[in-house]
C-alpha cells in the first residue's frame, strides 16, 4: 500500500489522513489498557494523574497499592479461588472437550451439525440467562455457593472453546498417519499417544488456555452462584468498583494486563509451532 | 445378529451373485455392522460432554424457561375456592359458598405456611394482594359463619371483583401472565389483553433501547473496525502482526479490567475530564458527565467489542486479491468507485459475520452496563438480573430471559447463514 510516486496532492492527503485515523483508532484500542499501569503507582488515592506524576517527581509514585493488594487477605483469597476454580474447570472442560472433538471429527459421526450446535451453545446463550438457569439448577441440587458448583458451571462455559480449537486442529489432520501407525503394529492407544496427540496438542493447549481465561475472567455466573467463600478476582473487582473504589483495583488490573500479555505470547508461539509441525509455513 | 448371519450363510441365495465375507456373512450386512460400530464409537467419544452439557446446561435453561409459564401456587393453595368459583358469574363479589371455601383454604395454607408464596404470587397481578392475603389469613381461624361480611371487613380488596377474576384466571397450572407483563400488556376488566399506558411501558422500551444501543455499537465498531482491518490487510506481514497484537491485547484482557479502565477515564474526576480542565477547554464546574449514562455504556462497549469486528473483517480482507482493485482502476474507475463498487462488496461476508457477532454479544451484555451504565445506560440483562436478585419475581425474569434468548437464537441462525455463505464464496 505504499504511496506511488505519481500520486497527486489529494491522494497524498488521503494517504496520510487514513494513516492518521488508523493510528487514532489503535490509540483508542490500546490506551485505556495501558493507562492503568502508571496510574497504579499513584501515591495518592485518586484515579487521575497528579501534578507530581506529570512532572515525573518520584514523590508522586509509590507501591502502596501493590502492598495493600498483597497484604489483603480478601484479595489473596480471591486470587487463590480464581486459580483453583480456573484450573479444575479447565481440566474438566479440556478432557470432555477434546474427547468430543475427536468423536466429532470422525466422518461417520451422526447428526454432526445438531450436536455441534448443542456443544457450542454455552458460548452463544447470553451469560445472564445461563447464570439464571444454572442458579435454579445448582440450588436444587445444593451445589449453589460451593466450589464444585462454580467449577462445573465454569467447565460448561469453557467446553465450546476446547471443542472449537481441537476440531479446527483435526480438520487438517492427515488420517493416513494413523493408518500408517496401525499398519506398523501400533495399537490404538499407542497411536493416539505417539501420533495423534503430539499433532493436536497445540489445539488442546490453546483450547485449555481459552477455557482457563474464560473461567478466570468470568463474573456473571460467580455473581449468581458463588457465596463469599468462592469470590474470584473479577468478583472482588466488581465489589471494589461498586462499594469502596480504591486504586488497589488498578494494581490488580495492571497485573492482569501483564498476565494477558503473557498468555498472548504463549498462544502466538503455539500457533507458530502448530504451523511448523504441519509444514504450513517454512521456518 | 451374528448368529443369524452365520446360519444364513449356507443358504443358496447368499452365494447367488452376492458377495460374502470370509466368515460367510454377506458383505453388505458385515459393512453395515462395522459402520454402525464406528458410529457408536464416534458417539461414545462425544457422549460424556453431551451428557454433561444436557444435565448441567440445556436442562437448567429449559427449566428456567418453564418457570415463565409455570403457575402451581394458586391451584395448589386454593383448590376449594377455585371449585366453589365455578358457578360465579364473574361480575360482582361472589357469594357465601366461595368465602367459606376461601376461609378453609386460607386456614390450611396458614397452617402449612403457604400464605406467603400465594400472597407474593397474587401481588404480581394486583398490588394490594400481599396485604389482603397475609392479614386475612391471620384471622381466618377465629372466623364464624357467615364469612362474607368478615372478609369484607378484613381488607378492602375483598370488595373488589378484580381479585376474584384474577384468582379464577390464574387458577390454572400454566399462565401467560408473565409474558403479558413482560410485553407491557395487562388484562383489562373484561379479561381481554391490552397495552399499558405509554408511560408504564418499561420492558418493551428497554428491549427497544437495548436493540438501539446494540445497533449504535454495531455501527461504531464497523466505522472504527473497517479502516484498521483494511490497513492491516494491506501492510507487510511483519507490521500487520505487530498491529494484530494491539487488537488482540484488549481481546485477551479481562473484561473487568477494561471496564475499570473506562471508569478511570470517564468519571467526573477521571483522566479525560481532568485533562480537559487542565488544558483549559472546560472549566471545573462543567465537567462532562461521560459515565453512569448511555454515553458511558456505548463508549466502553464499543471498545470491548471492537476486536470481534476487526478479526473477521481482517480474515476476509486478507483473501481479497489486490489485483481486483487494480483491474477496476485500469478499466477507468476512480479510486472511490473502485473501492466502493469492487472492494467493499467483497468484504460483506466479514462485515456480516462480525456485525452479527457484535450484535449478539451486545444485546445480552450485563457487566459493563451494570457498572458504567447508571439508569439510562441499562440494558435488558440488567432488568433480568434485577428480577432475579432484587424483586425475586422469577417468573417475570424467566419470561424476559426467554424473549432475549429467542432473539439471540434467531440472530445466531442468521449468523450461521452468513458464515455459511462466506464459506461458499471462498
Amino acid at each position: 500500500m505504499a504511496l506511488p510516486t505519481y500520486a497527486g496532492p489529494l491522494e497524498r492527503f488521503w494517504y496520510y489522513a487514513f494513516r492518521f485515523i488508523c493510528c487514532l483508532i489503535f490509540f483508542f484500542l490500546i490506551a485505556p489498557i495501558i493507562i492503568m499501569v502508571p496510574l497504579s503507582f499513584n501515591a495518592q488515592p485518586y484515579f487521575t494523574f497528579t501534578t507530581e506524576m506529570l512532572t515525573l517527581n518520584p514523590e508522586g509514585f509509590s507501591l502502596r497499592w501493590y502492598e495493600q493488594l498483597f497484604s489483603s487477605s480478601q484479595w489473596m483469597r480471591s486470587i487463590r479461588n480464581s486459580l483453583f476454580i480456573g484450573v479444575f474447570s479447565t481440566i474438566i472442560a479440556t478432557t470432555l472437550g477434546t474427547l468430543a472433538a475427536l468423536g466429532l471429527s470422525r466422518s461417520e459421526m451422526p447428526y454432526k451439525g445438531l450436536i455441534m450446535g448443542l456443544l457450542i451453545s454455552p458460548m452463544i446463550v447470553p451469560l445472564i440467562i445461563s447464570a439464571a438457569g444454572m442458579f435454579f439448577f445448582y440450588s436444587s441440587v445444593n451445589l449453589a455457593g460451593t466450589f464444585p458448583g462454580v467449577i462445573l458451571a465454569h467447565a460448561v462455559l469453557g467446553t465450546p472453546f476446547v471443542v472449537i480449537t481441537v476440531t479446527a486442529t483435526l480438520v487438517g489432520f492427515d488420517n493416513s498417519l494413523t493408518k500408517a501407525s496401525a499398519s506398523l503394529g501400533a495399537d490404538p492407544i499407542t497411536t493416539f499417544r505417539k501420533v495423534q496427540m503430539p499433532l493436536i496438542l497445540p489445539g488442546v493447549v490453546s483450547g485449555a488456555l481459552f477455557a482457563f481465561i474464560t473461567s478466570f475472567d468470568e463474573i456473571v455466573i460467580v455473581l449468581f452462584l458463588a457465596s463469599v467463600e468462592q469470590r474470584t478476582i473479577p468478583r472482588e473487582m466488581w465489589s471494589g468498583i461498586r462499594e469502596q473504589i480504591s486504586p488497589t483495583i488498578l494494581a490488580v488490573a495492571s497485573l492482569l494486563v501483564l498476565i494477558s500479555i503473557m498468555l498472548l505470547t504463549t498462544l502466538e508461539l503455539l500457533r507458530r509451532r502448530s504451523e511448523r509441525l504441519r509444514g504450513l509455513s517454512p521456518g | 445378529m451374528q448368529q443369524s448371519a452365520s446360519e444364513a450363510s449356507p443358504n443358496d441365495h447368499m452365494r447367488d451373485g452376492k458377495l460374502v465375507t470370509a466368515d460367510g456373512r454377506p458383505l453388505k450386512a458385515s459393512l453395515k455392522t462395522a459402520e454402525r460400530r464406528r458410529k457408536i464409537i464416534a458417539f461414545a467419544f462425544v457422549s460424556p460432554l453431551l451428557l454433561f452439557l444436557i444435565v448441567s446446561f440445556i436442562v437448567p435453561i429449559g427449566q428456567m424457561m418453564w418457570r415463565s409459564v409455570d403457575n402451581p401456587t394458586i391451584i395448589n393453595t386454593l383448590p376449594r375456592t377455585l371449585e366453589a368459583m365455578q358457578d360465579w358469574d364473574g361480575q360482582d363479589v361472589p357469594d357465601e359458598p366461595v368465602f367459606a371455601a376461601l376461609r378453609e383454604d386460607l386456614a390450611i395454607a396458614q397452617e402449612n405456611r403457604r400464605v406467603g408464596p400465594l400472597a407474593v404470587r397474587l401481588n404480581y397481578e394486583i398490588s394490594a394482594a400481599r396485604g389482603a392475603f397475609t392479614r386475612t389469613a391471620r384471622t381466618v381461624a377465629d372466623m364464624e359463619p357467615p364469612y362474607k361480611e368478615q372478609f369484607l371487613d378484613a381488607h378492602r380488596l375483598w370488595g373488589n371483583p378484580d381479585i376474584y377474576q384474577i384468582i379464577k384466571r390464574e387458577g390454572r397450572p400454566l399462565t401467560a401472565s408473565y409474558y403479558v407483563a413482560a410485553t407491557d400488556r395487562r388484562y383489562a376488566a373484561d379479561g381481554s389483553i391490552e397495552m399499558r399506558a405509554e408511560h408504564q411501558r418499561i420492558y418493551m422500551n428497554l428491549f427497544g433501547r437495548t436493540f438501539a444501543m446494540s445497533a449504535v455499537i454495531l455501527v461504531l465498531t464497523m466505522l472504527l473496525g473497517f479502516p484498521i482491518a483494511f490497513w492491516m490487510a494491506h501492510l507487510p506481514m511483519r507490521y500487520a502482526n505487530l498491529l494484530m497484537i494491539m487488537v488482540l491485547l484488549p481481546f485477551w484482557t479481562s473484561l473487568l479490567v477494561r471496564t475499570t479502565s473506562w471508569i478511570v477515564l470517564l468519571q467526573q474526576q477521571g483522566v479525560i475530564n481532568s485533562s480537559l480542565v487542565n488544558l483549559g477547554i472546560i472549566d471545573t464546574g462543567n465537567r462532562l458527565s461521560l459515565m453512569y449514562n448511555m454515553t458511558g455504556t456505548i463508549i466502553a462497549m464499543t471498545h470491548i467489542l471492537l476486536p470481534f469486528m476487526v478479526l473477521p473483517l481482517y480474515s476476509v480482507m486478507k483473501t481479497i486479491p489486490p489485483s481486483y482493485l487494480r483491474a477496476a482502476r485500469s478499466l477507468g474507475a476512480n479510486n472511490w468507485t473502485a473501492f466502493w463498487r469492487v472492494y467493499v462488496p467483497q468484504t460483506l461476508p466479514g462485515i456480516g459475520a462480525g456485525g452479527v457477532l457484535v450484535f449478539i454479544i451486545s444485546i445480552g451484555y450485563y457487566i459493563t452496563p451494570a457498572l458504567v451504565g447508571g439508569q439510562s445506560g441499562r440494558m435488558i440483562s440488567n432488568m433480568i438480573a434485577y428480577h432475579m436478585q432484587t424483586s425475586l419475581n422469577w417468573g417475570l425474569a424467566a419470561a424476559l430471559g426467554s424473549m432475549l434468548l429467542i432473539s439471540v437464537l434467531i440472530l445466531y441462525w442468521a449468523y450461521n447463514k452468513l458464515v455459511g455463505a462466506d464459506i461458499k464464496l471462498g
